[in-house]
């Protein structure tokens, strides 16, 4: 038999009983959850032991002609890692853990304060009339570059708190308000669009491979 | 046969939500199960349909399409694939498109993942690139035109070791080959060989993590495709110039498969969203109008003004 016949079969199978979930809560639902759980478990030990312990140590550090001494380091602080499992010793799983919050402190402190800081700053410095290549006035642009103003000054008047929003103050931070309200009501829609692309994902697998009303 | 009828069938779904509203503003509100009916099917039926929504190309996926273009043949493209089959219906479409318009401009990929399922994604966007008439007709080799150099954990820190030697987190590609021995690789040492980095990502490790590091840190240029939950927080890197473009969800993937003039997958799901959206809409209005409508009547019972 076509082994990918049977695992489309499987696939739809699965699909159809999460989608039980919609009717009501269920032991078939149960079922399908508990094998994705169990399947995803599996596949990512699987590629973590085949990519990290066996491709790049256990090649690049113990059969290599030339091995490279300082993955030893790594696998020693993984290795530590594993003495949580023992409640004595399980203290000694706190190294490997520090060293990997120090480095990536270290690294983020520059890292964010550059991309997500000096740069976002400075793009947001910048001539409110907004020119084409010929010299003439892009109105559009200009629109943009006037909302950007409007919005970072008011909603950064909204995060002021040493003075009581009150009078003109608090109209602008008023405004700030609903720039914040537009940006979460923008997220939120985004979000939806992508929840609605898993759906049309799985709708696409079931009408298309399995079904084969569409190609 | 199968497009009239959804045509039809989803007609009738339309006048019918007049009289879920009728319903639910007498105080006879319908039960869930009857929205996921309706959202299931708003998107099930497009699907069957054979029409192509107009789509204007957004500046943001024009930006990169204008930068790819500009790659002469030869170009050595690093391809992240950040995402795994949750998100596929968004970014595969998008991947295909991409590796089909490299395969047929001779651009050279190499590809890497910073989420474990990545790798496999990327075979199979190759698979499906490879079975293009115009890509089949030229032959394409592994190592020589493109190489999966696999997944490798590390997140971020994989990035930043790149920056100093690729083969120091890949030293030996997906089928187990030698960096050294890997015909496309021979010269490229780091991101300064590298003409173009193109990621596709679905949160952590991806964009984010490739402009912090790959862009700001190694002044390489970057153009991403996200899911949209995620383009919301990419927006801001592209108006600051540290992205070259961005493929934003499914209407980006749909607006890049036009712009490339490839008929992928994402321009039908384009539609299957469109019907989606406004049947949750639709919903919205009725939820907020018997609201409104029940509140005014619990004030005034009499129905006096």
């Amino acid at each position: 038999m076509n082994m990918e016949i049977v695992g489309i079969w499987v696939g739809a199978i699965l699909t159809l009983g999460i989608f039980s979930f919609l009717y009501k809560d269920n032991p078939v639902y149960k079922v399908c959850e508990a094998i994705f759980i169990g399947v995803s478990a599996g596949y990512y030990a699987i590629v973590y032991y085949f990519d990290s312990i066996y491709k790049k140590f256990w090649q690049g550090a113990v059969t290599a002609d030339h091995p490279d001494w300082w993955l030893f380091g790594g696998a020693i602080l993984g290795v530590l890692f594993l003495t949580r499992l023992f409640p004595k010793i399980g203290w000694v799983a706190r190294w490997p853990l520090a060293f990997i919050v120090g480095a990536t402190a270290g690294l983020y402190m520059v890292t964010y304060f550059v991309t997500n800081a000096m740069n976002q700053v400075a793009s947001t410095i910048m001539d409110v009339i907004a020119r084409g290549d010929a010299g003439d006035i892009n109105w559009v642009q200009t629109f943009g570059t006037l909302v950007i103003l409007v919005g970072v000054t008011t909603g950064l008047m909204y995060f002021f708190f040493s003075k009581e929003h009150k009078g003109a103050f608090g109209g602008a931070a008023k405004v700030g308000i609903w720039f914040l309200m537009v940006t979460f009501g923008a997220s939120f829609g985004y979000t939806v669009m992508s929840r609605m692309s898993l759906l049309i994902g799985r709708m696409d697998f079931l009408l298309g491979d399995w079904l084969g009303l569409i190609n | 046969m199968l497009n009239t009828s959804a045509t039809v069938i989803l007609t009738l779904m339309g006048v019918s939500l007049i009289y879920i509203l009728y319903l639910t503003i007498t105080g006879r509100p319908v039960e869930r199960r009857v929205v996921f009916l309706y959202v299931g099917f708003s998107v099930w039926l497009p699907l069957l349909m054979k029409i192509t929504p107009p789509l204007p190309i957004t500046t943001d996926v024009q930006k990169l399409y204008d930068y790819i273009i500009k790659l002469p043949p030869g170009s050595k493209v690093l391809c992240a694939f950040d995402f795994d089959p949750p998100s596929a219906a968004e970014l595969q479409p998008m991947a295909v498109a991409f590796v089909k318009y490299a395969f047929k401009h001779d651009l050279k990929l190499i590809i890497m993942g910073l989420w474990p399922q990545g790798p496999q994604q990327a075979q199979m966007a190759i698979a499906a690139a490879l079975e293009d008439p115009t890509v089949a007709s030229h032959p394409h080799e592994e190592g020589v035109d493109w190489v999966n150099l696999g997944f490798q954990s590390g997140n971020e820190f994989v990035i930043l070791s790149m920056g100093g030697e690729f083969k120091r987190m890949f030293p030996r590609d997906k089928r187990l080959i030698p960096y050294d021995s890997i015909p496309l690789m021979k010269n490229v040492v780091n991101f300064s060989n590298v003409d173009f980095i193109m990621n596709f990502g679905a949160g952590y490790p991806g964009t984010k993590e490739w402009v912090q590091i790959g862009v700001d840190r190694f002044k390489s240029k970057l153009g991403a495709g996200n899911t949209a939950v995620q383009a919301t927080e990419v927006y801001p890197y592209l108006r600051s110039g540290q992205l070259v473009g961005l493929l934003g969800g499914m209407s980006g993937a749909a607006e890049f498969e036009k712009v490339l003039g490839e008929k992928g997958k994402a321009s039908t799901f384009l539609l299957a969203q469109m019907f989606g959206h406004a049947t949750v809409m639709a919903f919205v209005i009725i939820g907020n109008v018997a609201f409104f409508v029940l509140r005014r009547k619990k004030k005034d019972p009499a129905g006096n003004n």
